[in-house]
């Protein structure tokens, strides 16, 4: 019987333990002490830094690697948790390489970065390494806020919020914190259990209360927030998948890949975990990425990433696509899923068309082509889920499907704030979910102390 | 190709780089290594007099400061004169110069500041047959508590004195190394010539402290718990090195007094500059002791290879060069005008040129222009101090350009002047000399 990366249909035990352990090791080992040093001194210290800018969250990046290159690492992980709280999971899965390290002006001069993102993690993983806590609460105003949903959005705003002194009840579907930083994101980017113990050194300021299988719309209604709390900040992220639109998409086999991620995140034994022998994605961002290369790590033999544009129009960056290529997934473009073809209620191929631009619109050629499939993943992108939302109370406002919201985060709803994904002009990106939800918390701050109660 | 060969004071050497009188040059095994790497000479480690060596402490000798990247730009030692038996040295030194023939050896000395102990080591050192002796009146740490290296040095009469001894008692020309541990390097210069010196050799360490341990409060290097001021080279101090050696170049009493120039050479560059500053050779010590003897090969083909594109034939036609051009400020020309310039293609848009201008200087660089990241000078603010095209960490890119005269210059709403005119006759000067009619 086939064994291995030859097992026929979706099998688990492709691999050696010891391979499983390789592969889901640490993407970006931490630098070392003399690493960090060297590193950091090349930065220039730059005036009004394009990389800070180029932040969303506008951590002090000048700054934090001048601290590092002096020897003071707790000074340069309070520069970065000053403005971003989980600075330690978006030293990790920041696409760093479109962000600050992309305008970093070693970039420009010699096409080589300080490698910034690696610094703040080296900083941040020794501040959360002595537990240093930098905050204290403020004097309790006896204020609460509600937080729906404890990702990157609700944990930064829970933690601006109980440090101004509020009392804050976050509200959470699944049986743990940490959202997409604890089932989504590829395994190789937090190991050793990184996002709960973000979770634990956020929360450890006190006044934060989570509570976990608590789902909006089954048991409680925003209505019922509005009416127990003081605000209430909404973060639940994007809870629908889009279909492929494509015959017989119903087949076994055909998975959501945020689903298989967050299976492998939570997996216990990674040879346990089922993949494909032949796996097609379907998608061209960072979530296809990462299902494409954990399959390939989980043992698949051949993993096609197929996108319907080019790969100028992929929302994975180079970097993620450069890791799918070094992986040995390969990824195809211009091609749409048209049929599912099952045998037995099982994948067995797609067929897919390709595509072109005719003008600004993208349209099939009519040509198509049949890939081998045993497994595959819909990755093209995810939805808003809206219904949740008005249960007892007024609609709130949604704009191209997701929630509207104003500079500071308020949605047409008195008193309830939103931030992450599930806002309009959310870009999918944990830290500026981080720098949406604590901006939120300082304007629920003002609303809560300026109105003569506190 | 260009001719390196050196004639110091009548000992000739190969090229132009010596080791300079150090650990690097303290016993054979290292010199015949040296010699091997292409050093064109050495000054063997100072020999104090006959009788049991000087002891040096068993903990660090050396502490540093450094640049980016962890480079060595600093170093300090509190190590003494030579700590093995003077036959010994002796032994070798004629040992080596019998093998290398070709090479310069002169010899280190420094003992107690009277006439018998000169008289007792010259003839020693001549038997050897070395080229020359170097007389240590620099080394300011140990010995100077004991009345003898920088505590001769800081004092101008015992140095023409000790010299006048030398000469008296030697045939071997001397060269005498001097202390920058002083306020005026062309007292104890004068000094030297005064005695007959054939050269002096500057400079040697500067007392210096270069760490102290914030965890136990002690100056660095640490030896069980204390820490004593030690000399002080290496990069950082070529600056003040060269400022000496033009120093005497140009002074009226000792112009013309061969100078062995040492202080932070590192490169060839390093070297041609010394040398073009009135050196008529270098030597070299920390260089040697950050990345090995090595280093000779880049200085040699370095100097060949920039004297062969300039077409200098020989170090005749580079020493001394630049000193005419060496001045004092009161005789820079007020009516020359420059302007930095930034080269926009090279810009990697760091900003500190604007924010030393900013907030240390006169406020001539814009960070943003038309809303976009831009740096640019505005000549109607700028003074051409050069702080921008110092902080630039990309070479070339900005640079001072020179107003030619008749332009407009925009800070001042005035043409440039042709005429030179320095401070001594500038009107704001209440010493002002008046302009000849």
């Amino acid at each position: 019987m086939a064994t291995g990366h030859f097992k026929e249909g979706i099998a688990g035990g492709r691999l050696s333990p010891e391979q499983y352990a390789d592969n889901f090791a640490d993407l970006h080992p931490p630098l070392d002490h003399h690493e960090a040093l060297v590193e950091s001194d090349r930065c220039y210290f730059c005036y009004d830094a394009p990389c800070m800018n180029a932040c969303p969250t506008s951590i002090d990046i000048p700054l934090f690697i001048r601290q590092i290159s002096t020897g003071n690492p707790i000074g340069s992980a309070r520069t970065i948790f000053d403005q971003n709280i989980l600075g330690g999971m978006c030293a990790r899965v920041c696409p760093t390489e479109t962000l600050c390290e992309e305008v970093c002006v070693r970039e420009i001069a010699e096409g080589k970065p300080v490698q910034i993102g690696r610094l703040q993690r080296y900083a941040t993983d020794i501040a959360m390494a002595e537990s240093k806590q930098f905050y204290q609460r403020a004097t309790p105003t006896g204020k609460t806020v509600a937080v729906v949903g404890a990702g990157p959005a609700g944990l930064a705003a829970a933690h601006r919020l109980a440090r101004h002194g509020h009392e804050v009840t976050v509200l959470e579907a699944r049986p743990k914190a940490g959202g997409l930083n604890e089932y989504g994101i590829a395994a190789y980017k937090s190991v050793d259990n990184f996002a709960q113990a973000e979770v634990d050194y956020v929360t450890a300021i006190g006044g934060i209360d989570i509570q976990n299988d608590k789902v909006l719309g089954r048991d409680y209604q925003i209505s019922d927030l509005t009416r127990n709390y003081d605000a209430v900040f909404l973060g639940m992220g994007l809870g629908g998948v889009n279909a492929l639109r494509a015959d017989g998409e119903d087949a076994d086999g055909v998975t959501n890949a945020v689903e298989f991620i967050s299976e492998l995140r939570q997996a216990s034994d990674l040879s346990g975990l089922p993949v494909g022998r032949r796996v097609v994605v379907i998608g061209g961002g960072m979530t296809a990425i990462d299902a494409a290369v954990q399959s390939k790590l989980l043992g698949a033999e051949e993993v096609t990433i197929c996108y319907r544009r080019g790969q100028e129009h992929m929302n994975a960056s180079g970097f993620e696509q450069d890791l799918a290529a070094a992986n040995g997934v390969t990824i195809r473009h211009w091609l749409q899923p048209k049929r599912v073809v099952a045998e037995g209620g099982k994948v067995s191929a797609i067929e897919l068309e390709y595509t072109a631009l005719n003008g600004d619109r993208l349209a099939g050629t009519g040509e198509t082509l049949t890939l081998i499939a045993d497994q595959v993943f819909k990755a093209i992108g995810q939805s808003f889920v809206p219904a949740a939302l008005n249960g007892g109370s007024a609609a709130i406002e949604l704009e191209a499907g997701r929630i509207k919201v104003d500079a500071e985060g308020r949605t047409s709803l008195p008193n309830v704030w939103a931030g992450g994904d599930c806002i309009f002009g959310g870009d999918d990106l944990t830290v500026s979910a981080v720098a949406q939800g604590r901006d939120a918390a300082e304007s629920i701050h003002r609303a809560l102390t300026s109105n003569g109660r506190a | 190709m260009a001719d390196i060969r050196n004639n110091f004071v009548g000992i000739k050497s190969p090229n132009p780089f010596w080791l300079a009188s150090a650990p690097p040059t303290d016993k054979a095994y290292n010199v015949i290594r040296a010699f091997k790497a292409g050093w064109g000479g050495v000054v063997w480690k100072t020999l104090g007099e006959e009788g049991p060596p000087v002891v040096n402490v068993n903990g660090p000798r050396y502490g540093a400061i450094w640049g980016a990247d962890r480079r060595l730009l600093g170093l300090n030692n509190i190590e003494l004169i030579t700590d093995r038996d003077l036959q010994v040295n002796l032994r070798e030194i004629k040992q080596v110069k019998k093998d290398w023939p070709d090479r310069a050896i002169v010899v280190s000395l420094m003992v107690p500041c009277v006439e018998e102990s000169w008289k007792a080591i010259l003839p020693v050192v001549e038997e050897t047959e070395a080229d020359g002796i170097e007389l240590n009146f620099g080394c300011p740490h140990g010995m100077s508590e004991r009345g003898m290296g920088a505590a001769v040095g800081q004092v101008p009469e015992y140095i023409e004195m000790v010299v006048r001894w030398c000469k008296a008692n030697t045939r071997m020309p001397v060269i005498t190394k001097l202390t920058p541990n002083i306020t005026d390097v062309r007292k104890p210069a004068r000094a030297a010539l005064a005695g007959g010196t054939d050269a002096v050799s500057l400079i040697n360490t500067i007392n210096s402290i270069t760490g102290v341990n914030l965890d136990s409060f002690a100056p660095e290097p640490t030896i069980d718990g204390k820490g004593s001021h030690g000399g002080y080279c290496g990069p950082a101090v070529k600056p003040i090195a060269m400022n000496m050696v033009a120093e005497i170049a140009r002074d009226h009493e000792t112009r013309g007094l061969p100078i062995s120039g040492i202080g932070g050479i590192t490169t060839w560059r390093d070297a041609a500059e010394f040398m073009a500053l009135g050196a008529g050779n270098v030597q070299v010590c920390t260089a040697a002791m950050t990345y090995g003897f090595k280093i000779v090969h880049e200085m040699i083909a370095g100097l060949e290879n920039w004297m062969d594109e300039k077409g200098h034939a020989s170090l005749d036609d580079i020493i001394g060069r630049a000193t005419p051009n060496v001045t004092d400020w009161q005789y820079l020309n007020l009516n020359y005008v420059a302007k930095a310039h930034i080269d926009q293609e090279a810009c990697i848009k760091c900003g500190l040129c604007h924010i030393a201008c900013e907030d240390t200087s006169h406020q001539a660089i814009t960070s943003m222009v038309d809303g976009v990241r831009h740096f640019e000078v505005i000549e109607a603010e700028c003074v051409g101090c050069n702080l921008c095209v110092n902080v630039c960490p990309v070479e070339n890119c900005i640079t001072m350009e020179p107003l030619a005269v008749g332009v407009m210059d925009q800070r001042t709403g005035k043409p440039v002047s042709p005429i030179y005119a320095n401070w001594t006759t500038h009107p704001n000067n209440p010493m002002a000399k008046v302009a000849a009619e």
